[in-house]
């Protein structure tokens, strides 16, 4: 309990080899140098492109892949290879797909109490069910289904078995790797309520990883933009909606859709000149300068680093 | 707000109902009953379950079970039933009938209608004798057992040799599997029957001293040689499939979230992967058996299968070769079993393949 934060990553790296051609080597740079911090009960939302680097972060936080680079602290402690095992009961992840991350050969009860069973948190069978059958009730599971298969179940009750699994070892920070981009709009809506009761009721601190940027503002109390591999603004939700300052966060926001036509026909859309570049040829300087409006040439030099502009507003930019 | 509502009109075509032509007291509100039904579920069916209800609409399938079921009980109940051994020849009152020769189907040899009709009770030679006055239908009995034993034996050693090599390969992964399946590459690229013959011809040798005085020389050298025979050449292609599947399922977001849940590699290989890829490696079992009792008939009939007087169908096959012109018989018989049984593991595995493979599911 020494510090105030529940998890703190600090200048997080993570490179993927990859072979071009034959004996040929580089790195492709998913993650490089992120660092943020999770108070206990809040939720940081994380936004970006496909591919820009937030499902690696958050794997990589689980330690599901070895970071190249970087530290991660739970509640204070170093997180390493010797004590995650027993850091997975303090800290647990909500897959995307809820199909292919439910094993099919499994009923639901088995799947829920796997968990259980790794960590050795009970000690009858009799006791083992009943934990099985209230988490499938705080998620709003219907307890005679325990003894169904995974391929039974609709998209949202599928995610709502995977948050139950991910609810079993009574965690302190779930790791949300986009939960509900593989679900209908109306299902959506549940799910994200969910996550806000089970917040309210439980304390639960969340990491939730989205492209969505209406369901982020709707859930996180601070949100953090990634572009390729960097944080490029953190912010309170509120302030970053009001007052985005990084050009990327700008257009980004300029393409949430706004249900009133009226509003959407006269605002102006901010749209990107040219693609992202490859992660793996990364401009030089601001990764963000082959598509800003107000790139320089110090752009071209220095990578701008995470500079508070006041309230915890944090921004990675020159210019603006 | 209320004369905005009023400024809405309806589009002529639009199919949605306009709910202001209706007052509240003409809605009901659902009942228990009625909010159940919403939550229809199909009944809840295992994966074992699904997969054998498909099975049985097969009925090539289900007939090549039927058959393979009477095939296993004539050759288990069939010699108790028979009262002559496979190596006993015919005799009458106690002395050797040598007028019991190369009979045809149930008929009785000079020496054995005497004693018939001085009252005696005798068992019909169903399917004949031999040229050494052995009733046919017992060694073609006893030839079904040895040809399915080995069929059966020799498939699970495939698949214990080819389950262990190809899981090791597949979840290590990297250089390991890289040299492993090179290995594996060397031994699927030798010519097979030229292998499997000259193996059987040095084992034969080498290992008859070993076995001396041990259980295993009640089985015959050849028979040992030619299960070692399966277990150094015929894994391979059982490797591979084991390999290529867990390479399949290991990418599989599910096994991440058992790591990400803790487990210990040991239990997702056990929890997760073996049952995710049983029914193929089942499948695939079935299928290796005919091939097995083939390989088995193949080289009896060259002579270098089962030990005589011990027959198996393919060495059954070979000695009726010499009188083919006076009875072929002999022959058809031995030929028919042989088929039946290969046609009807063949089917039956296609049939479980298609009841069980999930990629061909429909």
């Amino acid at each position: 309990m020494s510090s105030e934060y529940l998890v703190e990553v600090k200048d997080l790296k993570q490179y993927f080899p990859v072979s071009t051609g034959f004996m040929k080597k580089t790195s492709l740079k998913a993650v490089d140098g992120v660092s943020f911090s999770i108070r206990p009960g809040e939720t940081l939302g994380l936004v970006g492109e496909s591919g820009c680097g937030k499902t690696t972060v958050g794997r990589t936080i689980l330690r599901l892949y070895q970071p190249t680079g970087g530290e991660v602290l739970f509640d204070g402690r170093k997180v390493t290879n010797s004590n995650i095992t027993e850091l997975r009961k303090e800290m647990q992840m909500v897959f995307q797909d809820p199909y292919s991350s439910l094993d099919p050969r499994m009923t639901v009860e088995d799947i829920i109490g796997e968990p259980l069973d790794v960590h050795k948190l009970y000690s009858t069978r009799a006791e083992r069910r009943e934990k099985i059958l209230n988490l499938m009730e705080l998620v709003g599971l219907n307890a005679e289904h325990a003894r169904r298969y995974a391929h039974e179940f609709s998209g949202g009750q599928r995610q709502r078995i995977g948050i139950a699994r991910a609810l079993a070892v009574d965690p302190r920070f779930i790791i949300c790797d986009e939960p509900v981009s593989a679900l209908d709009v109306s299902i959506q809506a549940q799910v994200v309520n969910m996550f806000e009761d089970l917040q309210k009721q439980l304390g639960v601190a969340y990491l939730f990883i989205a492209h969505d940027l209406l369901i982020v503002r709707h859930i996180s109390d601070r949100i953090a933009v990634m572009y390729l591999g960097k944080i490029v603004e953190i912010a309170d939700a509120d302030e970053l909606n009001d007052n985005p300052q990084h050009p990327y966060t700008i257009s980004l926001l300029s393409a949430v859709p706004i249900p009133d036509p009226k509003i959407t026909r006269q605002r102006k859309r901010i749209i990107l000149q040219g693609d992202v570049p490859s992660p793996m040829h990364m401009p030089t300087g601001c990764a963000f300068r082959s598509r800003c409006r107000y790139a320089t040439e110090q752009c071209a030099r220095e990578c701008p680093s995470l500079a508070d502009r006041g309230n915890g507003h944090m921004v990675a930019c020159w210019n603006k | 707000m209320a004369d905005k509502n009023n400024d809405f009109k309806k589009n002529p075509f639009s199919l949605q109902v306009d709910l202001s032509r209706f007052s509240p007291s003409q809605f009901d509100l659902a009942t228990e009953e009625e909010k159940a039904q919403q939550e229809v579920m199909s009944e809840s069916t295992t994966f074992f379950k699904d997969g054998m209800r498909r099975l049985k609409k097969n009925p090539l399938a289900m007939m090549s079970i039927v058959v393979l079921v009477l095939i296993v009980l004539a050759c288990v109940v069939g010699p108790m039933v028979v009262p002559y051994g496979y190596e006993e020849m015919i005799s009458v009152n106690g002395r050797r009938d040598k007028t019991a020769k190369n009979l045809m189907p149930f008929t009785w040899s000079k020496n054995e209608q005497k004693a018939i009709d001085e009252g005696q009770k005798l068992f019909p030679h169903i399917l004949g004798t031999d040229e050494q006055c052995r009733d046919y239908f017992v060694r073609i009995l006893y030839g079904t057992r040895v040809s399915l034993a080995v069929g059966l034996f020799a498939s699970i050693i495939v698949l214990i040799i080819g389950l262990l090599y190809g899981s090791v390969a597949g979840y290590a992964g990297g250089r390991v599997d890289l040299i492993m399946m090179r290995i594996v590459d060397i031994i699927y690229s030798l010519p097979d029957m030229l292998m499997v013959i000259l193996l059987s011809v040095i084992m034969k040798e080498t290992l008859a001293p070993l076995i001396q005085n041990t259980v295993l020389a009640g089985l015959g050298v050849n028979m040992i040689s030619l299960f070692l025979v399966f277990a150094l050449l015929y894994w391979v292609s059982m490797a591979r499939l084991v390999r290529g599947q867990i390479l399949t399922i290991k990418e599989n977001e599910y096994i991440l979230a058992a790591r990400s849940i803790g487990a210990k590699p040991a239990r997702i290989i056990r929890q997760h992967i073996i049952p995710n890829c049983l029914s193929v490696i089942i499948i695939s079992t079935a299928l290796q058996v005919p091939s097995a009792i083939f390989t088995e008939s193949f080289l009896s009939f060259l002579g270098m299968g089962v030990q005589a007087p011990m027959p198996s169908l393919g060495s059954l096959a070979n000695a009726a070769r010499s009188g083919l012109q006076s009875y072929p018989h002999k022959l058809v018989f031995p030929a028919v079993v042989i088929c039946l049984i290969v046609l009807s593991f063949n089917l039956l595995g296609d049939g479980l393949r298609d009841a069980f493979d999930p990629k061909l599911r429909r």
